[in-house]
């Protein structure tokens, strides 16, 4: 795994082919406490949002930049996946939304003492964007400065 | 298309001095992205913490990716392999 092989023929030609988008300069901010005092949150692209939000619109082209705020006592249980891509198996992470959005070892990483809290909102995009330049120009920073007012140090981001 | 997704919402809290660790299932993705710290796994797509329903698992693959976060000896941008 890790490779293009569990992909479809057309999809690998896609990706092998496709423009990425590289991040140039690299922006770097190190911890600026130990991990233990720090409050951390998820970014899951996993397109889950819960049943009173509204769903991610799978039909806009290059992709719904949009994000949810899923709050930190979400009901992982009530989660929805509106993940559009057919090309990954689903099944895992509905059975065990902490597969994609692992809320519950976090809570469980602040109550040992590994972090020192966990931020009160986290967020979900769907990740399945091929046009990103919306996602880099408003909903990320958009999204970010969420997580800055929550005055959060650090986080934790999970594809699918 | 999610790795990149994420790497480049890693990048913009960066920007906003956040610190960041992305998890990675695809190579291709995660080398021409260049998230700012990545943690490659060698999981299927749908799994990036390896299994559901395996919460020693899913610490297993957090911890490596805390790791990176506390690793003062890293610089941008840092791609490391989990082990499974």
């Amino acid at each position: 795994m890790g490779d293009l092989s569990e992909f479809p023929l057309g999809y690998r030609l896609f990706l092998k082919t496709y423009g990425w988008r590289r991040i140039r300069p690299t922006p770097w901010s190190p911890l600026k406490r130990p991990l233990a005092e720090c409050r951390v949150a998820l970014v899951t692209s996993a397109g889950f949002v819960l049943p009173d939000q509204s769903p991610f619109d799978g039909s806009v082209r290059g992709g719904d930049t949009s994000f949810r705020v899923l709050p930190n006592d979400a009901d992982l249980s009530r989660l929805v996946d509106c993940q559009r891509s057919e090309v990954f198996d689903h099944e895992g992470m509905q059975r065990d939304p902490n597969l994609a959005f692992p809320l519950d070892r976090l809570h469980e990483l602040a109550a040992r003492g590994r972090i020192g809290t966990v931020s009160p909102r986290h967020l979900s995009f769907m990740g399945s964007i091929t046009a990103p330049g919306r996602l880099i120009r408003e909903t990320a920073p958009q999204a970010a400065q969420l997580l800055v007012e929550d005055r959060t140090d650090a986080v934790l981001l999970v594809p699918v | 298309m999610c790795n990149q997704t994420v790497g480049l919402v890693a990048a913009e809290l960066e920007r906003q001095g956040i610190a960041t660790v992305a998890i990675q299932l695809l190579r291709l993705a995660a080398e021409r992205v260049g998230a700012p710290r990545s943690l490659l796994v060698p999981f299927r797509h749908g799994y990036p913490l390896d299994a559901p329903d395996a919460p020693a698992r899913q610490h297993a693959v957090i911890e490596t990716a805390l790791h990176l976060l506390e690793d003062p000896a890293l610089s941008p941008p840092a791609l490391r392999l989990l082990d499974s």
